[in-house]
C-alpha cells in the first residue's frame, strides 16, 4: 500500500512537468498555432534554470529566466509560423532540433557543476491527513505542484468564461471572422505561442529543478515534450482533461521506473528486474501512445471530430480569396 | 419573383438629402486583375442603395474597401462629410460602417451572444453571459430577428445565422450597413422577413448598401442602384422608380438580355433514375440523407430545390459514386450502381457536373485535351494498345473546342487558366460528349455571367431534347421553376414534396409552396391547410 502510495506521490509530481508543457501547449493551438518545439523549449527552460539556479542560488530566479528564455524561443516559431506563413510542422520540428542544440552546447559541463539549492517543498496542514489522497497529492510536494493544481482551473475559467478567451477561441476557430471585428488576429496568436513558450519553459524547470533534478542533457526531458503534443489532442483542448492526462502519464512514468527496481514482484521472481528487454517494453509505452495519438490525430476528420480549433495549422492571411 | 412588390419609398431619400459615404476614384489591383478601375459611389442618409453587378465585376473588392477590409491603390473615402483612411475594419466599424459578409463570419463553436460581444471592449474580463443574453434577446425582439442568444451558431439555420450578423452591427451602434448577396442563402419566405428588417432600419435612420446580381430583388428593395460592369460604374445611383428591368440587365451585362428561355414541350420517357430510401452521412460522420426517395424519367429535367447544406450535396456523390450510402439503394436502368465506383457510374452513361469545378471537375494544371478526355481515354480510338494516341485526342478536343465555343490560345492551355465560364464549357463538353442517360449537374450556373449562365441553359435544354435523364441540383430557384419539369424539394436530408411545372411556367403560388418546402413543411402539411382554410 505504501509502495503505491509512494509511485502515485511522485507521479504527481512528475505529472506536473507534463501539465505545464500540455496547458502551454492547449494556449497554442487554441489559438491556432500547432508547436511541435514544445521538446525544444523544455531543454532550454531545463537548462537555463538550472544553470541559473547554479549561478546565483536562486531557484525561483533559475525558473524565472527558464520561462523567459523558452519563451523567447517560442517566438522563432511564431514568427516563422504567423508572420512568414510557413509550414507550421516543419518549422516546429525545425524549433525542437533548435532547441535542443542550443541547450546541448550550452549545458556542457553542467551536470559535473556541483550542487544547487531546489525549490522548496511543503505538506499541506489538513489535506495531507486525508487517507489516501491526502499523502499522494498535498504531503512533501514542490510548490510547483501546488502552482499546477490551482494553474488548471484558472486555465479553464480563462478559456471558456472570459473576454481574452473568447477572443482566443475565435482566433483559432476563425480568424477571419475575429479580423473583421477588429480582434488582431496575428498579435493574439503571437502571444499564445510564448505562452505556450513561457509554459514549456516552466515544464522543463520543473524537470531540473525539483522533479528529477540536475542537468543529463537531452535526458532531461526525454521525449516528454513529445507526450506532452500527444496529450494535447488526447485532452481534447481541454485543461482539466490535460490535468488528467497529465497526472495519469506522470503515475506511469513513475510505475515504469519503479517497477524494475525490486528484485521479487507481488511474491514472484520480478521479470523487469531479470529480463531487461520487458523493462525496455514498458519504457516504450508512453512513446508508442504518443505516436499512435498523432497519427490518429492528424487526420483532418478525426480532429474535426475530437473538437479540434478549426483553423489550427493553418496561417491567416487577411483578405484571402474564399474569405 | 413577382410576389416581392416595393412597398415603400423613403420620402427622406430626396436629390440633396445628407450624404453618408461618398467614394471617389478607387482603384483596386489584384495579381492580374483590376477589380475596380475608378469607382465612384455616394450613399444617402436613410435609403436603401443596391450595388448590382454581375459575379465578378467588382461589387465585394469596393464593399470590402469601404468596410476597412482592403486598402485601395488610389481614391478618397468620405463618410459623414470627413475624410477616413481606415486601416482595418475596426476603425470602420468605429465609423458605424459594418459589412455582413457572403460568408458569414460567425464563429460556430460559440454562442449567439458571444459573437455579437466578440471584438468589443465590454464586458472588460469576466463574461457575464445571462446579462448580455437578456440584452441581445430584446435588441432582436425590437428589429424583428428571431434568435436564440444561448443557442451556439452551428446549431442555427442559414436565415438565423444571418440574423446574428445582422444583430452584430446592430449591438455595434452600425448606422451604415453593408450586405453582400444576402438573399443567396435565403428561401423565398426569409427574404421576405430580411426585406421587412431592412425597411425597418431604414426607418429608424440607418442606410444600407445592398450588393446583389437579382434584377427582381434590386427593384423590389432598392431606392437607388448603382450598377457595376467589370470594375467600372456603367450606372450611378439612378432612381430605382424611374428605371427598368431591361434598362438594369442592358447596364449590367452590357446588351439586351432577353429573359425567356425556349423550352420545348416533352413527354417524358422510361425511368431512367431510381433513388430509392437512401441513408448517407456527410464527411463529419452526420446523417446527411435520411430516407430520401426521388426518380427521373429520359427527356425530362427534374430540379432539387433546398437551402444549401440540406444534403444536396452527398446525393449528386452518392448517385454518381463518390460517396456509400448506408441504406437503401440507387438504380440506374434497372441496375444498382450504388456503393460500387464511380467509374461503374461512368461506364453506365452517368455525367456529372460537379459543384466544384477546379477540385472535382477539373485537374487546373492539366491541358483543356487531358480534362476533355479524362472519360474517354479507355477506350479507342483514343486507347491504341494501352497507350494514348495524342493525335486522336487533340482533334477531338478541338472539336469540342469549336462546337462548345470554348475560348482559349490551344486545346494544350492548362484549364486553370480558364475563366470560369470557359471552365465550365470545359466540363460540359466532356460530360455532354460521352452521350449520357442520366446527368447530374450540380450548381452549374453559380458564378458564371448571364452570357454564359444562358449557354448552360441551352445546353442543358438540349440535352433534354435529346433524351437524357436530368437531375438539376441548384440553389437559384427561379433557375430550376424556369428549367425543370417537376422540382423535388430536399430539407434536411428528405423529400418534402413534388412540384410538377406544367406548360404555362411557375406561378406565385407554387413559389410559396416551394419556399415553404424549403423551410421544412411537408406538402401534406401545406395542402392540408390549405384546404382548411378553404372550408
Ligand atoms: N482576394 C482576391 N485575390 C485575387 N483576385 C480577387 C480577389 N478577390 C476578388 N478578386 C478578383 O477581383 C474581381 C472582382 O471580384 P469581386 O469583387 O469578388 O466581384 P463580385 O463581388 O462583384 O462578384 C474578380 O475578377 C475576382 O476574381
Ligand atoms: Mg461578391
Amino acid at each position: 500500500m505504501q509502495a503505491i502510495i509512494n509511485i502515485l506521490q511522485a507521479g504527481v509530481a512528475s505529472g506536473t512537468v507534463l501539465l505545464f508543457a500540455t496547458v502551454g501547449e492547449l494556449f497554442a493551438e487554441r489559438s491556432g498555432v500547432l508547436n511541435l518545439g514544445v521538446e525544444g523549449m523544455m531543454l532550454i527552460g531545463a537548462m537555463s534554470g538550472y544553470s541559473v539556479a547554479l549561478a546565483t542560488g536562486n531557484p525561483w530566479l533559475g525558473v524565472l529566466v527558464a520561462m523567459l528564455a523558452a519563451g523567447l524561443l517560442s517566438q522563432i516559431h511564431a514568427f516563422i509560423a504567423i508572420t512568414l506563413q510557413a509550414d507550421q510542422v516543419v518549422s516546429g520540428l525545425a524549433l525542437t532540433f533548435l532547441g535542443a542544440g542550443i541547450s546541448l552546447v550550452l549545458g556542457e559541463g553542467l551536470s559535473k557543476a556541483g550542487t544547487v539549492s531546489l525549490l522548496p517543498s511543503a505538506s499541506i496542514p489538513l489535506l495531507s491527513q486525508i487517507p489516501f489522497l491526502g499523502p499522494i497529492f498535498f504531503k512533501e510536494q514542490s510548490y510547483l505542484v501546488y502552482i499546477g493544481y490551482l494553474f488548471v482551473p484558472m486555465a479553464w475559467y480563462y478559456i471558456n468564461r472570459t473576454r481574452p478567451g473568447m477572443h482566443l477561441r475565435a482566433v483559432g476557430e476563425y480568424p477571419a471572422a475575429a479580423d473583421a471585428l477588429g480582434i488582431n488576429v496575428y498579435r493574439l496568436r503571437y502571444l499564445y505561442v510564448f505562452i505556450g513558450g513561457v509554459l514549456a519553459g516552466l515544464a522543463g524547470a520543473t524537470i531540473s529543478l525539483a522533479v528529477s533534478p540536475g542537468w543529463f542533457s537531452e535526458m532531461t526531458t526525454g521525449g516528454q515534450g513529445w507526450i506532452a503534443v500527444g496529450l494535447v489532442i488526447f485532452a481534447q483542448w481541454d485543461p482539466f482533461r490535460a490535468a488528467v492526462g497529465s497526472y495519469a502519464f506522470g503515475a506511469l512514468r513513475r510505475l515504469i521506473l519503479d517497477i524494475q527496481g525490486p528484485t521479487m514482484l507481488l511474491g514472484m521472481r520480478n521479470p523487469f528486474y531479470y529480463n531487461p528487454y520487458w523493462g525496455f517494453f514498458l519504457q516504450m509505452l508512453p512513446y508508442a501512445f504518443t505516436i499512435i495519438v498523432l497519427v490518429i490525430g492528424s487526420r483532418e476528420a478525426v480532429r474535426k471530430r475530437l473538437g479540434a480549433p478549426a483553423a489550427l495549422g493553418n496561417p491567416y492571411i487577411r483578405g484571402e480569396r474564399g474569405l | 419573383m413577382d410576389t416581392l412588390e416595393r412597398k415603400t419609398t423613403n420620402p427622406s431619400v430626396a436629390e440633396g438629402a445628407t450624404l453618408f459615404v461618398e467614394m471617389n476614384g478607387i482603384v483596386k489591383r489584384f495579381p492580374g486583375v483590376l477589380a475596380n478601375d475608378h469607382v465612384d459611389f455616394v450613399l444617402r442618409h436613410g435609403e436603401i442603395h443596391a450595388l448590382l453587378g454581375e459575379n465578378g465585376a467588382g461589387k465585394s473588392t469596393l464593399m470590402n474597401v469601404l468596410a476597412g477590409l482592403y486598402r485601395p491603390e488610389s481614391g478618397t473615402i468620405l463618410v459623414k462629410g470627413k475624410v477616413v483612411n481606415f486601416s482595418s475594419p475596426r476603425d470602420a466599424i468605429k465609423a458605424g460602417i459594418g459589412m455582413i459578409h457572403q460568408h458569414f463570419m460567425l464563429v460556430p463553436s460559440q454562442t449567439v451572444t458571444e459573437n455579437i460581444l466578440l471584438g468589443l471592449d465590454k464586458p472588460r474580463f469576466r463574461l457575464q453571459l445571462n446579462e448580455y443574453d437578456h440584452i441581445v434577446a430584446d435588441l432582436s425582439e425590437r428589429f424583428g430577428l428571431k434568435v436564440e442568444p444561448r443557442a451556439k451558431v452551428w446549431q442555427l439555420s442559414v436565415g438565423e445565422q444571418q440574423r446574428v450578423e445582422i444583430l452584430k452591427m446592430l449591438y455595434r451602434g452600425t448606422d451604415i450597413l453593408i450586405m453582400d448577396e444576402p438573399t443567396a442563402v435565403l428561401a423565398p419566405q426569409e427574404i421576405e422577413d430580411l426585406f421587412k428588417t431592412l425597411r425597418a432600419m431604414v426607418a429608424e435612420g440607418k442606410s444600407i448598401i445592398f450588393i446583389s446580381h437579382k434584377l427582381h430583388e434590386v427593384m423590389a428593395i432598392a431606392d437607388r442602384v448603382t450598377v457595376l460592369r467589370k470594375g467600372k460604374v456603367t450606372a450611378a445611383g439612378l432612381d430605382a422608380r424611374k428605371t427598368t428591368l431591361q434598362e438594369l440587365a442592358r447596364q449590367m451585362v452590357g446588351r439586351e438580355v432577353i429573359f425567356h428561355l425556349d423550352k420545348k414541350l416533352n413527354t417524358p420517357g422510361e425511368i431512367v433514375l431510381e433513388v430509392e430510401d437512401v441513408c448517407a452521412e456527410n464527411d463529419k460522420g452526420l446523417q446527411a440523407l435520411n430516407g430520401l426517395s426521388l426518380d427521373v424519367r429520359a427527356g425530362e429535367i427534374v430540379g432539387l430545390a433546398g437551402v444549401a447544406g440540406n444534403g444536396q450535396r452527398e446525393l449528386a456523390q452518392v448517385i454518381t459514386g463518390l460517396r456509400r450510402c448506408t441504406d437503401g439503394c440507387v438504380i440506374l436502368n434497372g441496375e444498382v450502381i450504388c456503393n460500387r465506383s464511380a467509374l461503374v457510374g461512368i461506364q453506365r452513361g452517368v455525367s456529372h457536373i460537379p459543384e466544384d469545378r477546379t477540385g472535382v471537375g477539373t485537374a487546373p494544371d492539366l491541358s483543356v485535351t487531358d480534362n476533355v478526355i479524362m472519360k474517354q481515354y479507355r477506350r479507342p480510338p483514343i486507347a491504341q494498345h494501352g497507350m494514348l494516341n495524342m493525335q486522336v485526342a487533340t482533334k477531338f478536343a478541338n472539336e469540342l473546342k469549336e462546337s462548345y465555343d470554348i475560348i482559349v490560345p490551344n486545346v494544350e492551355t492548362p484549364v486553370r487558366l480558364l475563366s470560369g465560364g470557359n471552365l465550365q464549357r470545359v466540363i460540359l463538353a466532356r460530360e455532354i460528349s460521352g452521350q449520357p442517360s442520366l446527368m447530374v449537374a450540380v450548381q452549374p450556373t453559380r458564378g458564371l455571367d448571364v452570357g454564359a449562365i444562358e449557354g448552360v441553359h441551352r445546353l442543358l435544354l438540349s440535352q433534354r431534347e435529346s433524351g437524357a435523364a436530368i437531375l438539376l441540383i441548384s440553389e437559384e430557384l427561379e433557375e430550376l421553376l424556369s428549367l425543370s419539369d417537376r422540382v423535388y424539394v430536399i430539407y434536411e436530408g428528405r423529400i418534402m414534396g413534388e412540384v410538377k411545372i406544367g406548360a404555362g411556367g411557375s406561378s406565385p403560388e407554387m413559389i410559396d409552396t416551394v419556399g415553404l418546402m424549403m423551410t421544412g413543411t411537408p406538402l401534406e402539411q401545406i395542402r392540408k391547410g390549405e384546404a382548411e382554410r378553404n372550408v
